[in-house]
């Protein structure tokens, strides 16, 4: 679509989405170190550095980023206590890996020219796909084939029950598509946006239209701070769906 | 940013080998790297929350809340202490109240008893003074009236040596005196 528009556009929504390899360049091989390697390296640096470093001093008092670190763990602890209920303190680990690894590749996103691996269906379909397979098998391992009557709706009149039947399962197998479009659009769409409006500014300056690059430029401000707020919601939202889908694994509605 | 025309040519490089409608998102070559390395930085992640991170903070929150849970104990036994003393103060107090009344009723019966036995021997020496004052007055009301008695007898006889010398008689005339008295 960048090509249809010709040389002189200035609008490449999509590009930086694109991923290359840092070294060598050409095709990307499944070894490849690329831009999303990097970016999800940094992240897991990053969360490295506040939660195993910033907390080696297991001050009494804490320190700031020590503080950080367990509002972190005690927000995430609580959604597991509250929302995935009893037995799910075992998965705990697990959700706080994938709400921090989420949430770092988020917002380290919103740094101007950083890469946002999140933002890749491929990512967040392997998350949502590994929390759909690892919620199964819980569900499977602790009732044994007891879990199938989680789709058989005892409460609904009989001849109903094969039809809702139908709709459980169906809403049960789209629930890792919803889990992984949700965050991965949300991203994208984010950054495409505040892309279009990076290149309707240079746009307008360009076109020698120069006071009216106010407006694409205030709503970039606006945006920045909105593109924030959704980072962290939809970090939050997939891992609050984990525990929800943890809840029905472990308790069956 | 700045490296965005290398991306640019990259990126459309890619698009144009694939054929991809244009969003990396679907350019599936790189699907297996992405996955490939997400795995990678997943399986790290989670071990180094796991083994090192969460349990630390755990261990860390745990013993805040015990240092804090025992400094409240603490607290808790001071407070005890204070109210004791506080009780012991007041009992102190209390008694010492009662002794100080006690003392003070004590002394008080003490001058009313010395009170009225001063009153007593006052009452007493002031009836005798009385008595001893009536009896005076008596015998010199008697003294006087005997001194009347004298005086009249003597009078009488002498009127009757004078008018009557032959009729004297000293026993008639103390007679008719006494008669009149």
């Amino acid at each position: 679509m960048a090509a249809a528009n010709g040389e002189e556009s200035f609008i490449h929504p999509m590009d930086q989405f694109v991923i290359k390899p840092l070294f060598g360049g050409g095709e990307v091989q499944l070894l490849s170190i690329t831009n999303s390697t990097l970016w999800m390296a940094i992240s897991v640096l990053a969360i490295t550095a506040l939660t195993v470093w910033g907390t080696s001093g297991r001050a009494l008092v804490p320190t700031r980023v020590q503080s950080v670190a367990e509002l972190l763990y005690g927000f995430v602890r609580q959604m597991v206590e509250e929302v995935a209920g009893e037995g799910s303190m075992k998965y705990f680990p697990y959700i706080f890996t994938l709400f921090a690894f989420i949430l770092f590749s988020n917002m380290l996103g919103m740094i101007p020219g950083s890469f946002t691996p999140t933002a890749h269906i491929a990512v967040t379909a392997t998350l949502a796909l590994a929390v759909f397979i690892t919620v199964t098998v819980i569900g499977f391992l602790r009732h044994g084939t007891h879990f199938l009557t989680f789709f058989w709706p005892k409460e609904a009149p009989g001849w109903l029950r094969p039809v809702l039947c139908v709709i459980e399962l169906i809403s049960y197998f789209v629930r890792p598509v919803s889990h992984s479009i949700r965050l991965g659009a949300n991203m994208l769409a984010g950054h495409a946006v505040l892309k279009v409006f990076a290149g309707l500014f240079a746009m307008v300056i360009a076109g020698g239209l120069g006071p009216m690059a106010v407006v694409p430029l205030a709503a970039m401000v606006g945006l920045t701070a909105f593109e924030f707020l959704v980072a962290f919601i939809q970090a939050y939202v997939f891992a609050i769906l984990t525990c929800v889908y943890l809840h029905d694994a472990l308790h069956m509605h | 940013m700045a490296t965005e025309t290398a991306a640019d040519a990259a990126g459309h490089a890619a698009e144009a080998a694939h054929g991809s409608g244009g969003l990396p998102q679907l350019d599936f070559a790189t699907w297996p790297s992405q996955i490939f390395w997400l795995a990678v930085a997943m399986v790290v992640l989670y071990y180094l929350m796991s083994r090192i991170a969460l349990p630390r903070i755990s261990e860390t929150l745990e013993e805040r809340a015990d240092a804090i849970a025992d400094d409240l104990d603490k607290a808790d036994e001071f407070r005890r202490r204070a109210a004791e003393a506080e009780k012991a103060y007041e009992q102190a107090l209390a008694d010492a109240r009662a002794k100080a009344q006690a003392i003070a009723a004590e002394a008080r019966a003490e001058i009313q008893a010395q009170v009225d036995e001063a009153l007593a021997r006052a009452d007493a020496e002031i009836s005798a003074r009385t008595a001893e004052s009536e009896k005076r007055i008596r015998e010199i009301r008697d003294e006087a009236a005997a001194a009347v008695v004298a005086v009249a007898t003597d009078t009488a006889g002498a009127l009757i040596d004078a008018i009557l010398p032959e009729a004297q008689n000293a026993k008639a005339v103390a007679a008719a005196v006494k008669a009149r008295a």
